[in-house]
């Protein structure tokens, strides 16, 4: 062959490209490889109350940060009478709220969805050390300070390992006199922070909010942020430091507040939330950030056809393996696909069942028709019209019987079906009922084998997810189109040789 | 059930159906050439223009209404074949052999009575495409009966014995008599339960038999031994054969060839995808001659070069081809 190189050089990049795009979509976007991929998902409620005295109201609510574990959907504010909108803050993004006159008690409502996610980490900040301003302490805390140091400091290796020797400290009963003396001013997660500070170690304290299924009015609680070196770590001040716990969503790491409210008073922001189990591929399509050309962006009622559409070059494969390795005879090149799409609606044995009751009450039919001296054109609609008596037959007396099963017949597409009984009445006529018999069993093995394979959750999922992987059966149809190879039937009907030399 | 190995096929130099369509049928049959051939009245016309023998042209039906017309037309003949122009593995032909003077019933070739109404249901068939594929409309063509040469009338049960003749570049490389069966109905169609015997290219003689892809030394219905057959005319016929790839410009091409008492060998239809089961009767591979063909730096225009080069080189007994096996 002349141009053998180039043309596997083409099959092997469609199928380089198909698996390619499959992973670099399966990373990105985050489409799972099998069906029936679970994740936790959180729906979040902020709750923000507060009392207006009558003037202009602006209230700002600071956003989770993008960080380790989780990955966000897009959030709803609804509240009636506030205008609102996502802004980036200095630090944070924040969601903030206005409305001209407002009086009494009002509530604000911002939810989201947090997903979780173990193995997303966001990209690296460029994040530089910060580093840690020394503090002025009044006395007495001067000296609480430095007694603290002096003896935590000694024992520790970094800023990490001394945050963890002044936890240590900070919870042993009883209670050292410099410790209960710092305390008195400020609370643990203030008090470390400003420790670490004083020994030059980085750290901050920062809010976060417990994740707990159906908790209601829950609020932020606050930790502490230790720089390590590469990035912040956090410490829980009320245990004695332990590594960050499961479900912990951090909430606010910089300075400002949480929540700010200008021409309120008593303000508060309180959380609920619930946790929910999802398929992955819900949540993907959730995810606004898709790609242009996707087939999420259908609508549903157009996505569901495609994932029957995109069954069909499963079958064609079948079909083409069939007839060119084995070398099976079927009516019709690509009714077994056909036949295969219509099993998948009615099960394989209801499927069968009711294509051979349809085909054989047509062929006795089409009998008599073939004694009315039609014209072709005429038969065929008039078999049309028979498979639908026949089908409406069936149907309804599967129903009367009690067989709903005997309803899904109407799937079988009826112009396929009436050329089928054209067809085989022909080949019955012209070729005896023994060709009848190879032919329409081939098409029915073909699409049972066709069907088997559609009917696989795995296979529908990635024919419908990843549609980029028709490039690699693409590529397997045309190395198959190649082979020039005996038929695994060749082997029968060359059996004649045996006595050649 | 029995097999063979397809190593074993591969050293005998077997053509599959994969291999005979990739590498035969799409490398030397042009496309565009397919309707000489897929239409047995261009086939016809073009073979009367190129002095290739056929059966005499007698009316080409064309629409329903000449259809209804049809008795005026054939009133006056008393046998004459019905086939449809685009009709594939003989389905569809339709042969009237004689007149019932007292009914004005037709007889067809194998004793069966049919009306005119019959026969027009069969013409209006034909024309509304039952038998073209893909269900296209058609034509219908009427013509000459061939009385077929009575020498092979104890090997064929019904029907007219038949030689297809596969030919590459032009050069005859293979050949079989296709006899007729009451399995084939009158036939000579291998798919249905016909006999097909090979026949060595440089004589004409018979090499094996075979029905149903098995071996077999007589005929199942007269019972008449199929060795030591021998076709009449060998060399005009494979000299009309071999003028075929001229008219037709196909490479890889089977001819069908029927012979009439009277008029001697006579094309019946062409046939662009010729089947394999020709190299069983053979007992031979077709690749080793399709090589040879190939590798011929020239190749002759002549047809008559060309027979006596495969008369020569191919004969069942050739050495010659043993020693360039193909691997």
């Amino acid at each position: 062959m002349t141009q053998r190189w180039p043309y596997l050089f083409i099959m092997a990049a469609l199928f380089a490209g198909g698996i390619a795009t499959a992973v670099f979509r399966h990373d990105t976007y985050r489409i799972p490889y099998l069906p029936g991929t679970a994740q936790s998902v959180w729906q979040i409620e902020a709750k923000v109350e507060f009392e207006a005295s009558g003037d202009p109201v602006q209230v700002a609510l600071t956003l989770p940060p993008v960080q380790a574990g989780f990955t966000f959907l897009e959030g709803t504010a609804a509240s009636p009478g506030y205008g609102s909108h996502r802004e980036q803050g200095r630090a944070q993004q924040l969601i903030r709220w206005s409305k001209r006159d407002a009086r009494g008690i009002q509530t604000l409502f911002y939810k989201f969805e947090a997903v979780e996610a173990p193995d997303f980490a966001p990209p690296p900040a460029d994040e530089t050390a910060p580093t840690a301003e020394s503090l002025v302490w009044d006395e007495p805390y001067d000296t609480a300070v430095a007694s603290l140091l002096a003896s935590a400091v000694p024992r520790s290796a970094d800023g990490y390992t001394l945050a963890r020797e002044l936890l240590v400290l900070m919870n042993t009963t009883p209670v050292d006199q410099n410790v209960a003396l710092l305390l008195s001013e400020w609370d643990p997660p203030r008090l470390l922070p400003r420790l670490l500070r004083q020994a030059g170690v980085a750290a901050r304290t920062v809010t976060a909010l417990d994740l707990q299924d159906r908790r209601r009015r829950q609020e932020l609680r606050e930790l502490v942020q230790v720089w390590d070196g590469s990035g912040w770590r956090l410490l829980d001040p009320q245990t004695d430091g332990a590594e960050r716990p499961d479900n912990l969503l951090l909430w606010q790491t910089s300075e400002p507040s949480v929540l700010e409210v200008i021409g309120g008073t008593n303000s508060r922001v309180l959380f609920s939330m619930i946790n929910q189990t999802r398929s992955a591929l819900s949540l993907v399509s959730a995810q606004s950030a898709n790609p242009l050309l996707s087939l999420y962006s259908l609508p549903i009622e157009e996505q569901s056809l495609f994932k029957l559409i995109m069954l069909l070059p499963v079958g064609a494969l079948v079909v083409v393996l069939m007839r060119i390795l084995v070398g099976i005879r079927t009516s019709g090149t690509f009714m077994p696909v056909l036949i295969a799409l219509a099993f998948l609606q009615t099960q394989l044995v209801t499927g069968l069942i009711s294509f051979l009751l349809v085909v054989a009450t047509g062929l006795v039919l089409r009998s008599y028709l073939s004694a009315l001296n039609l014209l072709l054109v005429a038969r065929i609609a008039t078999l049309v019209i028979v498979v639908i008596g026949i089908i409406s037959v069936v149907s309804i007396v599967s129903y009367r019987l009690g067989l709903i099963g005997g309803l899904t017949i109407t799937f079988f597409p009826m112009i396929i079906l009436a050329w089928t009984i054209e067809r085989m009445s022909i080949l019955w006529e012209e070729e005896g009922p023994k060709e009848v018999l190879i032919q329409g069993g081939g098409s029915l093995f073909v699409a049972t084998i066709a069907f088997l394979l559609m009917q696989q959750p795995v296979v529908q999922h990635l024919a419908f997810n990843f549609p980029e992987l028709h490039l690699c059966l693409l590529a397997l149809i045309l190395l198959v189109g190649r082979y020039t190879g005996y038929r695994l039937t060749e082997l029968v009907r060359f059996s004649g040789m045996r006595g050649a030399d | 059930m029995e097999w063979i190995t397809p190593r074993r096929l591969k050293r005998l130099g077997m053509l599959g159906m994969n291999c005979r369509n990739v590498e035969y049928i799409s490398r030397f049959n042009d496309r565009r050439n397919y309707p000489l051939v897929d239409d047995k009245l261009q086939t016809k016309l073009l073979a009367e223009e190129y002095g290739v023998a056929v059966p005499n042209l007698q009316h080409v039906i064309r629409t329903q209404r000449e259809v209804a017309a049809v008795q005026a037309r054939l009133r006056l003949t008393e046998r004459f074949v019905v086939k449809p122009a685009h009709g594939s593995g003989g389905k569809g032909i339709l042969v009237i052999i004689g007149r019932d003077q007292e009914t004005d019933e037709l007889i067809r070739s194998n004793g069966e009575r049919i009306t005119w109404i019959d026969l027009r249901r069969h013409m209006s068939n034909v024309v509304s495409g039952l038998y073209s594929l893909g269900g296209r409309t058609d034509q219908a063509i009427v013509e000459d009966l061939v009385i077929a040469d009575p020498i092979f009338e104890a090997v064929s049960y019904e029907g007219v014995p038949d030689i297809r003749l596969i030919l590459f570049m032009g050069y005859p490389v293979m050949g079989m008599l296709r006899l007729a069966t009451r399995a084939s109905d009158g036939k000579a169609n291998l798919h249905q339960g016909a006999i097909g015997v090979g026949l060595d290219i440089a004589t004409g003689r018979s090499i094996a038999a075979v029905q149903n892809n098995r071996i077999v030394t007589t005929h199942p219905d007269t019972n008449a031994p199929l060795d030591h057959l021998q076709v009449p005319n060998w060399e005009r016929l494979l000299h009309l054969a071999a003028g075929c790839y001229d008219m037709t410009d196909l490479g890889y091409l089977g001819a069908d060839i029927v012979l009439d008492r009277e008029r001697g060998p006579l094309l019946l239809e062409l046939n662009a995808r010729p089947g394999l089961t020709i190299q069983v009767t053979n007992q031979k591979g077709l690749r080793p001659r399709l090589a040879h063909i190939e590798s011929l730096g020239r190749r002759s225009a002549v047809a008559e070069d060309r027979v006596s080069y495969a008369m020569t080189h191919f004969g069942h007994q050739s050495n010659q081809e043993q020693a360039e096996l193909f691997e």
